[in-house]
């Protein structure tokens, strides 16, 4: 049989021990996730990328056939792509992280596993599966020759780990929340669906009234889609965005949601 | 060593806060092991998962200077659409473990056949017990968790168990909570009594039996948590 590589668990871990630990453990985490998920059977893992394609086509094609591709001079299949894999980005992460800490109780009988490492398994699966499926759509556009390749590729990729930041650190938040009671989750679902045309993901906040602009603006993801697709189309219109302000937003919600966790870790009752 | 120092454990019920656990201190050296009697609601299951670490203490705290099982044969944390052997690979990268060198004896005791390569959803209540102690094993552990109750099954099934954990790994620590005083006396050295959160240590079994036997009932046992 075989022993624990870290067999003596006592107070005396020291941080690079409990860092190790912590990957493997989060390794585990995400092939049990990435088995169960997607089975060995058929596609595997390709779902995750195959899932949110399918959508974004189907966006895509409705806002094309809609004749909403020659109201603005915004390349309609870029806008799309980049529009959903944007929702995507923060839907995602915060959908499979709530519940995540109830539908896992029991993993926390092992002693290596914590709560935040449920959480960190899905959100990085998420946001892989997300980014993955953005590289692989603008490859395949852009090789179609449907779409420009992004003008400025650093700009999208800056924009691209904002949004990944801000979509980490509100799944975090709304994650260990509905640990706490089961109205965070009924309240996520209809302000899932709220915030999606306001996210960013259909507009350009240079269409909008100066009025509506600036209260739309107070959503932080806002800021990294405008990033995103100033880095995508170059100068077709004016970009709005405050990068500084989404930081301190992202940074605001992670220390909430790092809060929660170690509050939510105290008060788990396992089954 | 396992050292439980001044640990509580409250729960929040819809009637307030419920001590479940109050101020209880336990020591264990490696190599040793000690049972805990208690009846239905004593908090028996609540020391075993702080000891695991599936909850956290409300106060005191709990040290390990060696390794601690999860509780034996439990399998709850079966994930269901995974095969016997997916959970095998699953629980030994958890813990670091190459998990080769372990399938002949987890087939072998298990006597899952082709079930061990089927989705765990598949498997009857004994093929379910079978792989969750097998897993336990094939972890080594310096110091195992024993919920008596959990670990259900056929004569045949608890024979094998006995060999496994009593005579092959005889040299490891355990704690064995139990409300059964025959379990305790037939494996432990010692015993300590666990009464409505309060845990009463005693030098050996037949003083801890003693007092367990002339316990007053109390009022009806709550459900245990």
């Amino acid at each position: 049989m075989s022993t624990p590589t870290d067999s003596v668990q006592g107070s005396g871990t020291s941080l690079w021990r409990s860092l190790m630990i912590q990957r493997r453990v989060i390794g585990a985490l995400m092939m049990r996730e990435v088995i169960t998920r997607f089975g060995r059977h058929n596609l595997g893992a390709l779902w995750l990328v195959a899932e949110p394609m399918i959508f974004t086509l189907g966006v895509a094609a409705v806002w094309t056939a809609a004749g909403l591709n020659r109201s603005s001079g915004i390349p309609i299949i870029a806008f799309a792509i980049t529009g959903y894999s944007s929702v995507l980005m923060w839907r995602n992460t915060v959908g499979m992280c709530s519940k995540a800490i109830q539908n896992n109780l029991n993993l926390l009988y092992h002693r290596n596993v914590k709560v935040i490492d449920v959480l960190i398994t899905r959100i990085a699966l998420e946001i892989g599966g997300a980014s993955a499926s953005f590289i692989v759509l603008t490859i395949i556009f852009v090789t179609a020759e449907w779409i420009h390749p992004p003008l400025d590729l650093m700009r999208v990729i800056f924009g691209w780990l904002m949004l990944a930041w801000f979509g980490s650190a509100l799944a975090l938040t709304i994650g260990a929340a509905t640990a706490y009671s089961h109205i965070v989750e009924r309240i996520w679902a209809p302000t899932a669906y709220l915030l999606f045309p306001l996210s960013g993901a259909a507009y350009m906040a240079d269409w909008l009234p100066t009025a509506a602009r600036e209260v739309l603006l107070l959503l932080p993801m806002v800021h990294s889609v405008e990033v995103i697709r100033e880095g995508f189309f170059g100068g077709v219109v004016r970009y709005h965005y405050d990068m500084a302000y989404m930081a301190m937003c992202n940074l605001g919600l992670t220390l909430t949601g790092l809060w929660l966790v170690r509050d939510a870790g105290y008060r788990v009752e396992a089954e | 060593m396992i050292l439980i120092e001044d640990v509580s454990k409250v729960y929040h019920t819809r009637q307030g806060p419920r001590t479940v656990l109050d101020h209880v201190n336990l020591r264990l050296e490696p190599g040793r092991n000690v049972g805990i009697l208690g009846r239905n609601g004593a908090g028996k299951s609540t020391l075993i998962r702080l000891l695991s670490g599936a909850e956290r203490p409300t106060s005191g705290r709990i040290q390990r200077k060696m390794s601690v099982s999860w509780p034996l044969a439990f399998g709850g944390a079966f994930q269901n659409h995974l095969t016997g052997l997916d959970n095998l690979k699953f629980v030994c990268r958890i813990y670091g473990v190459d998990y080769k060198p372990l399938v002949p004896f987890v087939e072998d005791f298990t006597e899952l056949g082709v079930y061990f390569r089927e989705p765990v959803s598949h498997y009857s209540h004994g093929m379910l017990s079978r792989l969750a102690f097998a897993l336990s094993m094939a972890i080594e552990f310096d110091c195992f968790l024993i919920d008596e109750a959990m670990v259900v099954g056929d004569a045949r099934f608890h024979e094998r168990c006995h060999i496994e954990l009593f005579q092959k790994r005889r040299d490891r620590a355990f704690i064995l909570v139990s409300h059964e005083p025959n379990v305790i006396r037939t494996y432990c050295e010692r015993a300590c009594v666990l009464v409505n959160g309060r845990l009463h240590e005693f030098d050996n079994v037949d003083e801890a039996y003693a007092f367990y036997e002339a316990m007053p009932a109390g009022p009806p046992p709550a459900v245990e948590t």
